[in-house]
C-alpha cells in the first residue's frame, strides 16, 4: 500500500534570509536579495550581478576536522539542515539509531577545484593541496558532510539534475517514502555563490545586464528581462511518512503529494514547451487531485527570455481556463539553481501557511505569453491549501512538485 | 632562523591551523595526539609546514616525527 509523505521539518539560508523567521519576511515584503560584486568585475565578468549571502561561521557548531571537508555549499547546507532537523524535532540520538535518508541536490564544487589545481600548478606536489580538497570538490560534498555530521544511516546519495536538482531530490525521496523503503528522508539542494562557479555561466550571456539596479535585474516574465542572476545557499525539506510522523508525535508542516518529471530530449540549453507541459500533467496525475484545487504556481521562470516564454505556455496549457496566481520568486532571490527546487518549496509553504503570495517583483509589463497568466506585481492575501512548483534544468530535465496543508 | 624562532612560529601556525591551544604545544607533547590528527589531516600538518617554512617533505617522512621537539629539530635540520 502507498504510504503519504508528509513534510515535518524545513531550513533555509538564502540570500533572503538566514533562517525560516528572516525569509518570511523578505518574501512579505518584497526584498531583493541581489547585489553587485564588483570582485566579478575585474575577473572579467560580463554581468556581476549574484545573490548574496555570508558564508557561515561554524567554528562553534563544528570542528575542525569536520569544516576542512566543507567547501561553501555544504556550509549552507548544514545551517539549513540543522534547522530543518531541529524543526523536525529530530535528534542527534534519534538519527543515529534509525534509518534516515539524505538525498540532497548540488550539481558542482567549482572553487575547491580551481583552489587544488592551483595549488598542485604551483607547488608542484599533489600533498601540498591538503586533506579538504578531494571531499570538497567531489559532487558528492553535501551529502558526504551532511551525512557524517548528522550520523545519517539510510540512503545517502546526490541529486545532479542541473536546476532542478533540489525539486528532483524532494521528489526522488518521496518516492522512496511513498513505497516504503525508508520512513525519514533529509531532502534538499543547496549551490555555491563564489565566481568560479558561475563564470562560464556568464560567458554564454546567460546573465542580466541590468548592473545599475541590482534589485531590478531579476524580472521573471516581465517584458523587458535579459537574463538570469545567479544566486544561492541552502534549503533543506525532511519529509517522513505519516505513521512515523505520527509515531513521534511531529508536527505536520505539509503534505507531498504529486512528483511529476520529464525530459525534453531536445536541446541542450533551450527549453521547449512539452517537456514541461509533461512535467506538469505528471505531477497533477500523480497527486490525484483536480487542477482548480492548485491555488499558487510557483513557477521556475529565472528571467530568460525564452525559458520564462515556453513555461508561461506550459502552464496555460496545462490550466486552460483556470487562472491560479503564478509568481517566480526568484525575482527576489535571483537563481539558486542546484538549491531552487528546495528552496522554493519551502518559500511557497510558508506563503500557504502564512495566507500570502509573494510579489513577483519586477514585473511591470507583460509580454504575450506571460499576459495569459495572472501574475501578481504586489503581494497580495490568499488563503490556499495546495501549490505546485516547477523546476527545470539544462539538458531539459524537468521536475514538478505538488504540496498541499495536511488534512487528516 | 634559531630555535627560538622556529618554536615560536610552530607553536602559532598549527594552534591556529588546528585550532588548540597554544599551550598544550609542548616539546615533549604527541603531535597527533595534541591535534588530533589522522591519516587524512596528517597531510595538512606537511601543507601547514611547507606553507610556514618553505620545507619540501611528505606524509611519510613527517610520519616518523612524533614530538613537538622533534619537529623543531626536523625543521632546523631540513632549514641547514
Amino acid at each position: 500500500m502507498e504510504r503519504r509523505v508528509v513534510i515535518t521539518g524545513m531550513g533555509i539560508y538564502s540570500c533572503l534570509g538566514k533562517n525560516l523567521d528572516e525569509v518570511k519576511q523578505s518574501l512579505w515584503d518584497g526584498k531583493s536579495g541581489i547585489i553587485f560584486d564588483p570582485v566579478r568585475k575585474e575577473m572579467g565578468f560580463r554581468s556581476a550581478l549574484t545573490g548574496y549571502v555570508d558564508i557561515p561561521d561554524l567554528k562553534k557548531e563544528l570542528s575542525r576536522n569536520q569544516r576542512v571537508y566543507m567547501p561553501e555549499q555544504a556550509k549552507y547546507a548544514y545551517v539549513a539542515t540543522a534547522e530543518a532537523l531541529k524543526n523536525a524535532g529530530l535528534s542527534l540520538d534519534y538519527l543515529e539509531s534509525h534509518e534516515v535518508g539524505l538525498l540532497y541536490g548540488n550539481d558542482s564544487s567549482a572553487e575547491p577545484v580551481v583552489n587544488s589545481v592551483d595549488k598542485m600548478r604551483e607547488k608542484k606536489d599533489t600533498t601540498l593541496i591538503g586533506s579538504g580538497g578531494i571531499f570538497q570538490s567531489m559532487n558528492s560534498t553535501n551529502t558526504m558532510n551532511l551525512s557524517c555530521v548528522f550520523k545519517l544511516k539510510g540512503i545517502n546519495l546526490t541529486v545532479s539534475g542541473a536546476c532542478a536538482s533540489g525539486s528532483h531530490a524532494i521528489g526522488l525521496g518521496s518516492l522512496l517514502i511513498k513505497w516504503g523503503l525508508q520512513d525519514i528522508v533529509v531532502c534538499g539542494g543547496s549551490q555555491e555563490i563564489n565566481p568560479y562557479s558561475v563564470c562560464s555561466f556568464d560567458g554564454i550571456s546567460a546573465f542580466s545586464m541590468r548592473e545599475s539596479d541590482p534589485a531590478k535585474a531579476s524580472r521573471p516574465f516581465d517584458r523587458d528581462r535579459d537574463g538570469l542572476v545567479p544566486s544561492g545557499g541552502g534549503a533543506t525539506v525532511v519529509i517522513e511518512s505519516l505513521e512515523s510522523a505520527k509515531k513521534r508525535g511531529a508536527h505536520i508542516i505539509a503534505e507531498v503529494i504529486g512528483y511529476g518529471f520529464s525530459s525534453n530530449g531536445d536541446h541542450i540549453s533551450v527549453p521547449n514547451v512539452d517537456g514541461p507541459r509533461r512535467s506538469l500533467e505528471m505531477a497533477i496525475r500523480e497527486a490525484g487531485i483536480d487542477k482548480r484545487q492548485i491555488g499558487y504556481v510557483n513557477a521556475h521562470a529565472t528571467s530568460t527570455h525564452v525559458g520564462d516564454q515556453n513555461e508561461a505556455k506550459a502552464i496555460a496549457a496545462v490550466f486552460d481556463d483556470y487562472k491560479p496566481e503564478v509568481t517566480s520568486t526568484k525575482s527576489q532571490t535571483g537563481h539558486e539553481m542546484w538549491m531552487a527546487g528546495a528552496s522554493e518549496v519551502i518559500y511557497s509553504t510558508l506563503m500557504m501557511h502564512n495566507d500570502f503570495i509573494a510579489a513577483n517583483i519586477n514585473f511591470e509589463n507583460p509580454d504575450e505569453d506571460s499576459a495569459k497568466l495572472n501574475i501578481p506585481a504586489k503581494r497580495i492575501d490568499k488563503k490556499f491549501d495546495t501549490f505546485l512548483s516547477n523546476s527545470f534544468g539544462f539538458g531539459g530535465t524537468n521536475s514538478t512538485l505538488i504540496v498541499t496543508k495536511f488534512v487528516e | 632562523m634559531s630555535k627560538e624562532e622556529i618554536i615560536e612560529r610552530v607553536v602559532a601556525l598549527l594552534s591556529e591551523e588546528f585550532e588548540v591551544e597554544a599551550d598544550v604545544i609542548t616539546p615533549e607533547a604527541n603531535i597527533k595526539k595534541t591535534l588530533e590528527l589522522d591519516s587524512l589531516s596528517l597531510v595538512d600538518l606537511v601543507a601547514a609546514i611547507d606553507g610556514e617554512f618553505g620545507i619540501k617533505t611528505n606524509g611519510q617522512e613527517m610520519n616518523q616525527v612524533q614530538t613537538f621537539a622533534e619537529l623543531y629539530d626536523f625543521i632546523e635540520k631540513k632549514q641547514a
